[in-house]
Parts: structure tokens; C-alpha cells; sequence
């Protein structure tokens, strides 16, 4: 039986300061992370068990201490567990670790209001409005991350994970796509596409993020005990803003990663060329491209999605309890049957489509060609984290988006920490022993409780750490000297 | 095909146009919404769509 699956996104978010074109980035960034006004703990962030140069092929370069500078800096880590940080040039929110996929998206939404929070504290500090969209590209060849990160067990050989999923995450992008007007980085022309992402993929399987990206990303940095997990670090989807979309893009690929683990996966489908299959599915709006299959053969992406479906159905009958799983086929069922048959009807669900509806509504009202900048700024404006001006926002605000959560269960998420995880342990530390704390991890916190060293508590289980393990402690505990002592008893 | 299934298949058909004409009347709704929120993105558009995107570049991303 595979290992469960704590899951978890990680975002960056595109930042603009109105009326200073000229803006630097990385000190825009640490405004906002610096302002942000919530409960949180701005904490050295400690590197020690950090290796973002590990290659899980077993060789590769050490970038060590270098790949992150500005993280050093400005870093803090949430009461829901969460981290909040400058990545690069953009303010990044790494979501708690969840137990779910229902859990993850919960807190993959809980990023936006931590981020709208900052750039309203931020804007007023600096005196100029700073706005944050989630979502991963310029339009003029930059891309900015929305990684996913789901737990596998050491023992698959990670050859497997390569072969297996290759096809799955080419695919998928039929249903994690958030749309984008135009294309870049010299592919071929499109009005619209399917991802925002797709364009940036030049490589089937590598170390790197930031240039020459690959479809399988083989960083090998666990944040747990590295002798009995991976960590598989997703680079090859969209920062989604619909609800049910980011539900389904991690319960999809969750499911297809345990199933990879039991070998409940009976045939890699292996493509001729992933690469350019990526491009060709993200540029296919109709859903009727046929890609080349290595060792001859043609499928649609929708019909190889079909295939996993029909695979991950019966191990979901065979080997899952948790009804949630049975909640992720349902959505995944309904949506490729539409996108076969109907793909309009998912502008409530998917973002892609949502755009699309949107930007095919101004073409025909205004008669626009679709290289018309308005269509482009409307394209970034759906993404802005803004209640009043993200287009995202106006559109679930109106009832046109479907839901998983409620305002409130996204606002309370914001404050309180998934409780099946060690994200429950590093959340309630940061609400209610602040003072104590001085580094984090994703695997350790520090305290420093006057004592001549300071305190480390390793957190190598990502499922240790939970309400039932150390809710009590927790509530008993007087301060962090109190807590320790009684972990330690 | 029994007379059984036979009346099973007019069901369907039925039923199927029944589906057509309501995906009709949902179709007029669908332009009538899309109207309403182009209307009301309308208010919220950036001012200057030429200069907000020529100004949104983002460099040193993952």
C-alpha cells in the first residue's frame, strides 16, 4: 500500500508598484512579506536540511546556500503553518503541508488572503498601490512558479516516477490549465492557450526551475527523513485560482502517484516527444490534437486522461476508504466527459475556460483582434489577489465560479493550521510561542527558551506532529520551556 | 429490438431533445450573464490597458 499522501503547493505571485514602472522586484517583494499583518514569526530560515541541488538521479550539483539569498532575509512562517517568504523577485507563499487534497486547495486559497493582506499593508507603507496576481507568466517570456508537492516513499525507484508520470502531466494540462492569451518564447502563434506554463517547458526530465524547465523535475530534497521519503516537486502546472480546479489537479495527481507507487499503473503510455506534446496539448483548445505515442499510435490527451481515469477508478474502488478520493474521481469523470463534449460548460470550474468565456465575450462585443492589449490586460487582471479588481474574484463574487469553501472556511484557514499534519505543530507554536521561536523548517523548529544553546525539535514525520499526537501538549504547555520539557518527557 | 427497448430508445430520444431545448433557453441565459459581467468588468478594467501590460514584466522567476 502506498505511503499517504501529504501534498502542498507552493506559489509565486507576479507583483506590480502602479505608477513606478522602473520597480525593483526583489525589494518590492520584501515590502510586501515584511508588512504582511497577520500572526506569523519572521524567523531565520534554516538551510541545514535544505539541498534544492540534489538531484534524485543520484548525481548533479550542489547549489547549496546560493539558490535562495534572499530568503535568508525576509522569512516568516504563518500560524497556519505555512511559509511566506521572497523567492527570486516575487513574495512566495508554500502552503502547509495538507492531508488532502480538499485540505490542500483549502490552504492554496488561504495564500491569496494572506497575500492580499500584505499588499494592502505594503501599498500603505509605501504609498503607491502594489498589486499581486497569481499567476505564472508575463506575456513577454517570463515565468514565475506554482510547484505542487506531494510525498513518495524512498523505495520507488524514481526511474518509475519518471517514465510513469511523464504522460500523465503532459496531459493533464487539459484540467490545470489557467488560460493565456497568446504565446511565447517562439512557439508556434495561438490566439489563446490552454496554460500558462506550457510555452516554458524545454526538457522531459532535469534539476533545473528556472531555465530550461523540465516536465519531471528530479530535485531530490525531502523535508522529512530522507532514508524513507521523496519529495516529487511538481514544476509543470498552473497557479489555479478556481477551487474546484486546484482540487482536482492535486486529487488527480495524487491518486496517479500512489497508484504508481503499487504498480496499479499498467502501462507507462509512453509519448513520442513529451516536449512537444506539452506545447501541442496546452495549444489545442478544441481537445482533438492526436499525439504521437512512441512505438507507433495516436491518442488525444483527453482519451490518455481517460485511460488513467478508467485505471485509478478501480484502484480507488480497491484501495482508498477515504470518500474524498471518491469525491476526485466523480470531478475527474465530469470533467473530461465535458471537456469532450462540452467544454464551455466548465467556464464555472475551470479557469481556463472561465478566460476564455470572458475574453471571447469582448472579441465579439468590441469586435477586438486577440493581439489587443485590452484582451491581455484582461488576462493579467484575472489573476490579481484584489477582492474589488481580480476578475477571478468579480466572477466567483457574482455566483459564476462553483465552490468548495466558504469565505469563511478560506479566512480561518488563513489563521489555523491543517490538523492531520506537522504543518498543526509549527502552526500553533508560531501563534502561541512566538518569542521562543528563531528558526524553521519545513522538518525542524528552533527555540530559544534562555538556556545557554538553543533547542532544536526535529520533525522528520510529516504526519507527526498532528491534533491527536500533540494537541494536548500543546494547550498544557505554559511556554515554550514548558512545551519542551514535555516533549521531551 | 424488442418492442421494450424500442420504447427504452424513443425515451431516450425524447429525453434527448427535451435536454436540446432546455440547453437552448440555457444558452440565451449564458449571452444574457456574459453581457451582465462584461458590464461589470467594464468598471473594474485597468484604465490604461497599452501601459499596464507594457508594464507588467516579471523577471527571476522559478
Amino acid at each position: 500500500m502506498a505511503i499517504h499522501k501529504v501534498l502542498g503547493t507552493e506559489t509565486e505571485y507576479g507583483i506590480v508598484v502602479r505608477g513606478d514602472p522602473g520597480f525593483n522586484p526583489a525589494v518590492a517583494s520584501s515590502l510586501v512579506v515584511n508588512s504582511y499583518p497577520g500572526e506569523r514569526v519572521k524567523v531565520q530560515w534554516s538551510y541545514e536540511e535544505e539541498s534544492p541541488g540534489r538531484d534524485a538521479r543520484g548525481f548533479g550539483h550542489d547549489t547549496y546556500g546560493l539558490i535562495d539569498p534572499e530568503g535568508a532575509v525576509v522569512n516568516s512562517v504563518l500560524a497556519n503553518g505555512a511559509r511566506l517568504y521572497v523567492d527570486h523577485a516575487h513574495p512566495e507563499y508554500s502552503a502547509p503541508e495538507s492531508y488532502d487534497p480538499l485540505e490542500a486547495a483549502l490552504y492554496d486559497k488561504a495564500g491569496e488572503v494572506v497575500m492580499h493582506r500584505a499588499s494592502m499593508a505594503a501599498s500603505e507603507s509605501a504609498g503607491r498601490q502594489i498589486s499581486l496576481y497569481k499567476n505564472n507568466s508575463d506575456g513577454k517570456g517570463n515565468s514565475y512558479g506554482a510547484h505542487e508537492n506531494y510525498l513518495l516513499s524512498r523505495e520507488t525507484p524514481f526511474g518509475d516516477v519518471i517514465r510513469y508520470a511523464m504522460t500523465f502531466m503532459v496531459t493533464r494540462q487539459v484540467f490545470t490549465g489557467a488560460g493565456k492569451v497568446g504565446k511565447e518564447n517562439d512557439r508556434a502563434d495561438v490566439d489563446f492557450q490552454i496554460t500558462q506554463r506550457a510555452d516554458f517547458f524545454e526538457e522531459e526530465v532535469g534539476l533545473e526551475t528556472t531555465l530550461k524547465r523540465p516536465i519531471v523535475n528530479t530535485r531530490d530534497e525531502p523535508h522529512g527523513d530522507p532514508s524513507a521519503y521523496r519529495r516529487l516537486h511538481v514544476i509543470i502546472g498552473d497557479a489555479t485560482l478556481s477551487e474546484y480546479q486546484t482540487f482536482l489537479k492535486m486529487g488527480a495527481t495524487a491518486l496517479m502517484l500512489a497508484a504508481l507507487e503499487d504498480g496499479a499503473i499498467p502501462d507507462p503510455l509512453d509519448l513520442f516527444d513529451p516536449v512537444e506534446a506539452c506545447w501541442q496539448v496546452s495549444h489545442d483548445l478544441a481537445l482533438r490534437k492526436p499525439l504521437e505515442l512512441d512505438g507507433g499510435g495516436i491518442a488525444t490527451a483527453l482519451e490518455l486522461q481517460g485511460r488513467y481515469l478508467e485505471w485509478l477508478s478501480k484502484y480507488v474502488e480497491k484501495e482508498m476508504d477515504d470518500p474524498v478520493w471518491d469525491q476526485v474521481i466523480a470531478e475527474w469523470e465530469r470533467t473530461l466527459q465535458r471537456l469532450e463534449t462540452d467544454p464551455d460548460s466548465l467556464s464555472d470550474t475551470l479557469d481556463w475556460v472561465a478566460k476564455k468565456r470572458m475574453l471571447e465575450g469582448y472579441v465579439q462585443r468590441d469586435g477586438l483582434q486577440w493581439t489587443n492589449n485590452k484582451l491581455r490586460a484582461l488576462d493579467l487582471q484575472y489573476h490579481d489577489v484584489d477582492p474589488d479588481r481580480g476578475l477571478y474574484n468579480r466572477l466567483a463574487s457574482r455566483g459564476s465560479m462553483r465552490r468548495l469553501f466558504t469565505d469563511e472556511q478560506i479566512v480561518d484557514a488563513v489563521t489555523n493550521p491543517p490538523t492531520r499534519t506537522r504543518a498543526y505543530f509549527r502552526g500553533r507554536c508560531v501563534s502561541e510561542f512566538a518569542g521562543s521561536l528563531v528558526a524553521a523548517n519545513w522538518d525542524s523548529l528552533v527555540f530559544d527558551i534562555g538556556e545557554a544553546h538553543l533547542k532544536r525539535v526535529p520533525m522528520m514525520e510529516p504526519l507527526r506532529g498532528d491534533i491527536s499526537l500533540v494537541g494536548e501538549l500543546l494547550d498544557e504547555a505554559e511556554d515554550a520551556a514548558d512545551l519542551l520539557r514535555r516533549l521531551e518527557s | 429490438m424488442s418492442d421494450r427497448d424500442r420504447g427504452q430508445a424513443e425515451g431516450r430520444r425524447e429525453e434527448e431533445t427535451e435536454d436540446q431545448s432546455t440547453k437552448a433557453v440555457e444558452t440565451d441565459t449564458d449571452l444574457d450573464a456574459l453581457d451582465d459581467l462584461l458590464d461589470e468588468i467594464d468598471e473594474v478594467l485597468e484604465e490604461n490597458a497599452e501601459e499596464f501590460v507594457k508594464n507588467y514584466v516579471q523577471k527571476g522567476g522559478q
